[in-house]
């Protein structure tokens, strides 16, 4: 039995008591309980089942180590599985269920799997997919996704909100342990700008619990005096519930604050991701205990001995009534004395040692607590709950001596220091013989972009791991680091109180020399079911890499990451190996130190903000009139704009009849606009383009292609001269940032000495193309501007007001329609848009998407970047040699298109292509070419790149690149189609429409 | 004339800051070199200011002048006087090499106010507030988009594109939320 004592818990409130539940049932609890305290107050130890063998689990830790007490935490949109519940502070109306199980946590059918272990073994999972090979797919699959995994992931939205934030600092303490708050006091002192991050609800660590004295007062009030006078200081920030995950280069950190884990749904964000870029890290992170590997380790009421006192102490719960200790060091005889402090039996202690000659030990015999020296406990009887042990030798095999009845096992096989924040960065590892644990080398520490040392590891996280020791090692560190920082600090050093404690010794398998019965039966890995046999059989198998052997194994896998199995394991390892310890090596440590919610790495990104959607100013008139929106980059553009009862292809097909019969309006405002000015801007627009750009007149408009040094088409756009010295060059809606970062690069890394400015002007302008034999008539109902065609012809511009706003009218066409660009200042592109459509309502205005502007070129022969162009394509292959000046002596592209690949006559072209049916030639056809390649896949020679039906001609039309291109016109060529077969289109001219341009220069 | 529309309508949200769009403000972009002659001229024909040292912005009631890279001015200035400003520009410089644009319409200004202003924006911009210099102009990143800004009365003035005014909005509106302080 587990139970709430009368009296003792440092950290509740028995005055308000909460209520929560537990696989339904209504559990009550204490303020500043964890959910496992909580848990184990109500007598509930049994809380999940394991990974692979669904065998029963109970709380081990009573902290982020924890791997056994996962639960489902919440429910519906605030369902959050694999919380931790030794980490989850409970709260009126917390509710949590058991994972792992089916059907109820107390009887599981997988638990079958535990009588199939020998059938199980590492390595079982790789084993599954060699032979027979068809037994993965039906047999082996199916029964592990069953079986295996813990929480189910949520399947609604999340209700809650998350967010990021920025900070800054000099130095990072991680920990507010004694250790980080003696570091933060000495580095505060000197002005430096210092953060202190603790993972817990509460300051000060272990100390309070392990009654440490600290300069003559109880650690808990020391703790007390050290946060006010941080609270006072301005250049001090500190928080709680703020995990930090990692750190990274450059003194890059990311912490995890949990906010409102406790208070869900009173408004605040649930956690917020720190983003913090620090000059030093102090990682004072404090250690953690290790398991015994003993038979029946696993079985609930087997916990650290740390754990039991943690209950004990912090929460005035007890694990159980009899409590046998197992230890191979002093520390853990705490456990005994908190224990019969509290009143409750501690029957017998099993110390692993041959000798027992500490403080703490005497303290305990003091007490009446029998030890028994050179023991091991053999074996744990029980199967959902402890009942008792087995003692025998720990240099045996396993005989039993006696027997001991009890509810609970405390065990504790030494401390590891954690040092991950000092390792995600490369520090390196020393392997400390005297105390059997990894430690940071601050001789090899990682290092900042200086080369000096980043991350500096302190007190339990440095393996000083006694209070007084601890306090010093932190205050030395944050000297040092202060020293370097050319600062000083004349703050105290505190001290704590010495305990002597006598030596560790490592014990890796108890007994030593215990068969492979008692072996199958020593949990390393408590969630993902790893024991000492594992290890053992993957060393046999020929694993001697330590990373290997966890793959193989799944050692430190599982969702809490190895932290009390990783150094039990390679020890085994090293022992199976017959190798040293050192030699072995450990696995790499990797953030995040705990699990990061995916929500709190989010941030603010979901939703409206999930990215930032580009609108242009008449985006609201469109989606308030019914458009359909497509994404053009982040752009959301109108496609087309369907009425009541008609499809996408019908609101086409109507507003290119309506534009090539009365007007239509286009929504052109997301075409790149760049002005060049200067001295030099002609020069620099001529090697920019292919054509000659310094000798157009001003007031003229003139289409230009751009090209990469390779020699392939990167954008298109038209050019105006503006002035003597300036134009304005518009490009294709994806190329607007690209072109102008192009041309800065230009100027600024090859042709820095030439004088021109540029600048990206896109969004200054709101661009409506108005298109369409009535245009003209619209825009004079605006007024302000002679618009006939002596006053301006095609392909000229000019500015003026229209409907009294200010604009400038480009007269070019990409419909093959009269067509008018016209440019207004953004803020007031609505108001000119809903002026056109005033004044147009009876021309027959109406507004026309992408998809009509799409289909309006192609039956012009107008290519279309990216459709025509991919990369692959130079301005010859689409018979723009026109384009192609041949008057200058360079361009971006020339030297390029000169290579005997682009130049030779034989590449792909592009032609018009007509079905002979009438039909559309599906997108991305092929056209085949007779016989076959080495792959067996039908030879090419071309392929279409825009097809449409249009509703102009009413028959499909098509462009596309063949070989030979227009030489082959009149020929009939072969399309595949899907799922099979080919249809037939004639080779043609690719302008269908309106040849001689007459429509667009009337 | 229509009134220049801005591109949120003066949006508003009231959290533990207050988050205004304000706008259009005039702007213009001016690129010159700072060793060019007219250059200061130019400035103070336009808005009466001196040209700011690097990573700085001068201000008075309703125009301004920010440092935006080694040859880039920002001119702040009433949305009606940029027609008057560009041609003062354009007499002060004369030859000298220049390019000046108006910008306007190409922007959206959003003014966060209140005393934990800078807190919305700690959560969305990577800048060290601690360390941000008096008048600085700070050209950096919202979340996902490009932005500047610099300390107004009671508050920070946030520039970003236009076409991205929605997004920012709601960045700030979600940062700004009741309960989400950072201190």
């Amino acid at each position: 039995m587990s139970t709430r004592l009368q009296k003792g818990g440092r950290l509740i409130d028995r005055n308000r008591a909460v209520e929560f539940t537990f696989n339904g049932k209504r559990l009550r609890g204490f303020q500043g309980d964890t959910l496992a305290a909580a848990l184990l107050a109500n007598d509930q130890m049994l809380v999940g089942r394991s990974f692979k063998y669904h065998r029963p689990r109970g709380m081990i830790a009573s902290g982020a180590e924890e791997p056994n007490a996962l639960v489902n935490l919440g429910q519906g949109a605030r369902l959050e599985p694999n919380a931790r519940a030794t980490t989850t502070e409970v709260f009126d109306g917390l509710t949590a269920t058991s994972q792992n199980h089916w059907p109820t946590l107390e009887f599981d059918i997988g638990v079958i799997n535990n009588a199939l272990a020998r059938f199980l073994p590492a390595g079982f999972y790789y084993k599954t997919f060699i032979h027979p090979r068809a037994a993965w797919k039906h047999v082996f699959e199916p029964i592990i996704r069953q079986s295996a995994g813990l929480g189910k992931a949520p399947k609604t939205a999340d209700a809650d909100r998350y967010e990021h934030a920025y900070a800054f600092c000099d130095i990072l303490i991680a920990g507010g342990g004694v250790a980080g708050l003696q570091a933060a006091l000495i580095a505060a002192a000197s002005g430096a700008r210092v953060m202190v991050l603790e993972q817990t609800a509460t300051w000060g660590g272990r100390a309070p619990v392990d009654g440490d004295v600290i300069d003559g007062m109880p650690a808990d009030e020391w703790v007390k005096n050290a946060l006010e006078a941080l609270g006072k200081m301005k250049n001090v920030s500190i928080r709680l519930r703020c995990m930090v995950a990692g750190s990274y280069d450059h003194g890059y950190v990311l912490a995890d604050e949990n906010i409102a884990d406790h208070s869900p749904g009173d408004g605040r964000p649930k956690h917020r991701l720190w983003r913090i870029r620090t000059g030093r890290i102090i990682a004072a992170t404090g250690a953690l205990e290790r398991p015994l590997a003993f038979a029946g380790n696993d079985i609930p009421g087997v916990m650290l001995a740390s754990a039991v006192r943690d209950y004990v102490v912090n929460h005035g719960v007890s694990a159980g009534d009899r409590t046998v200790l197992v230890t191979n060091n002093d520390d853990a005889y705490r456990t005994a004395i908190a224990l019969h402090q509290a009143g409750l039996q501690v029957p017998l202690i099993v110390d692993a040692r041959a000798n027992v000659t500490g403080d703490l030990p005497d303290q305990a015999r003091a007490m009446g607590i029998r030890i028994t020296s050179g023991r091991a406990i053999v074996k744990v009887k029980g199967a959902k709950r402890v009942t008792g042990v087995s003692i025998g030798l720990q240099a045996g095999e396993g005989a039993v001596l006696e027997e001991i009845a009890c509810d609970v096992v405390a065990m504790s096989g030494g401390w590891s220091p954690v040092v991950h924040l000092f390792s995600h960065c490369g520090g390196k590892l020393l392997w400390d013989e005297a105390q059997a644990h990894f430690r940071p080398d601050a001789t090899r520490p990682p290092t900042g972009q200086d080369g000096t040392a980043m991350v500096f590891a302190a007190g339990a996280a440095n393996g000083e791991l006694q209070a007084d020791r601890a306090l010093a090692d932190a205050g030395g560190v944050a000297r040092e680091i202060i020293r370097e920082m050319g600062l000083k600090s004349e703050t105290n050093l505190a001290k704590a109180e010495v305990v002597s404690e006598a030596a560790m010794e490592p014990v890796w398998v108890m007994p030593q020399g215990a068969n492979t019965k008692l072996r199958t039966k020593m949990w390393l890995d408590f969630q993902n079911d790893v024991k000492v046999s594992d290890v053992q059989l993957a060393a046999r198998e020929g694993y001697a890499s330590v990373e290997h052997t966890k793959r193989y194994t799944t050692l430190g896998m599982a969702t809490d990451q190895g932290k009390l199995s990783n150094i039990n394991g390679l020890a085994v390892l090293a022992g199976a190996l017959n190798d040293k310890i050192p030699n072995v090596g450990t696995t790499t440590f990797r953030p995040p130190y705990t699990p990061v919610p995916l929500g709190a790495l989010a941030g603010e990104s979901r939703g409206d903000i999930f990215q930032p959607l580009r609108r242009t100013p008449m985006h609201g008139w469109h989606e308030t009139n019914g458009a359909y929106l497509e994404p053009v980059g982040l752009w959301r553009r109108a496609y087309c704009y369907p009425r009541a009862g008609e499809s996408h292809d019908q609101a086409v097909h109507r507003e290119i009849l309506n534009t090539r019969a009365n007007v239509g309006l286009l929504d052109a405002s997301t075409l790149g606009k760049i002005v060049v000015k200067g001295p030099d801007a002609g020069r620099f627009l001529d090697m920019l383009y292919t054509n000659v750009m310094s000798n157009l007149g001003i007031g003229k408009c003139r289409y230009g292609l751009m090209c990469n040094e390779q020699g392939f088409l990167s954008d298109d756009g038209v050019v105006v001269r503006l002035s003597e010295d300036s134009w304005l060059c518009h490009t294709t809606t994806g190329g607007a940032e690209r072109i102008h970062g192009w041309m800065e690069d230009w100027l600024q890394c090859e042709w820095w000495d030439w004088q021109v400015y540029c600048a990206n002007v896109t969004e200054q302008y709101a661009q409506i193309a108005v298109a369409g034999p009535r245009a003209r008539d619209l825009l004079d109902r605006l007024g302000g501007m002679d618009l006939s065609k002596d006053a301006l012809p095609f392909m000229a511009f000019a500015e003026g007001t229209l409907a009294g706003l200010p604009v400038r009218v480009h007269r070019i066409s990409f419909s093959g329609e009269l067509s008018y660009e016209i440019a207004v200042p953004a803020s007031h592109g609505l108001a000119l848009w809903e002026n056109l459509m005033a004044a147009g309502a009876d021309l027959g205005v109406m507004p026309y998407g992408t998809e009509a502007m799409h289909v309006m070129r192609a039956e012009k022969g107008f290519i279309m970047m990216g459709d025509e162009t991919d990369g692959t394509v130079i301005p010859q292959d689409l018979n723009l040699g026109w384009a192609i000046s041949k008057k200058k002596a360079d361009y971006l592209g020339k030297r390029g298109q000169e290579r005997t690949y682009l130049a030779r006559s034989d590449r792909f072209k592009l032609a018009g292509f007509e079905t002979l049916d009438g039909s559309v030639i599906p997108d991305g056809s092929y056209i085949v070419a007779e016989g076959f390649n080495a792959n067996g896949q039908r030879n090419t020679q071309g392929r279409v790149t825009s097809t449409y039906h249009s509703p102009t001609l009413g028959k499909g039309i098509a462009m596309g690149l063949i070989r030979g291109g227009l030489d082959r016109l009149g020929e009939v060529v072969e399309f595949n189609t899907l799922p099979s077969g080919t249809v037939k289109a004639k080779v043609v001219d690719p302008v269908f429409y309106d040849k001689e341009g007459e429509k667009q220069n009337v | 004339m229509s009134d220049p529309v801005s591109a949120m309508g003066h949006a508003r949200y009231d959290g533990f800051a207050m988050v205004r769009e304000i706008g259009p403000l005039g702007m213009i972009s001016l690129r010159a070199k700072p060793e060019v002659k007219g250059l200061a001229k130019a400035v103070k024909a336009a808005v009466g200011l001196a040209v700011p040292a690097p990573r700085r912005i001068v201000a008075t009631a309703d125009k301004a002048v920010g440092w935006m890279s080694p040859d880039e001015y920002l001119l702040v200035l009433p949305y009606a006087q940029t027609g008057a400003a560009m041609a003062a520009i354009a007499s002060a410089m004369g030859a000298d090499h220049h390019l000046a644009a108006v910008v306007s319409d190409a922007r959206a200004v959003f003014d966060v106010t209140g005393a934990k202003a800078d807190q919305v924006l700690r959560k969305l911009c990577p800048v060290d507030f601690d360390a941000l210099a008096p008048g600085e102009l700070r050209r950096t990143r919202a979340a996902q988009v490009a932005a500047a800004f610099w300390a107004i009365d009671d508050g920070f003035r946030v520039v970003c594109f236009r076409s991205v005014a929605g997004y920012m909005l709601g960045l700030l509106t979600q940062s700004a939320q009741p309960g989400s302080e950072l201190g």
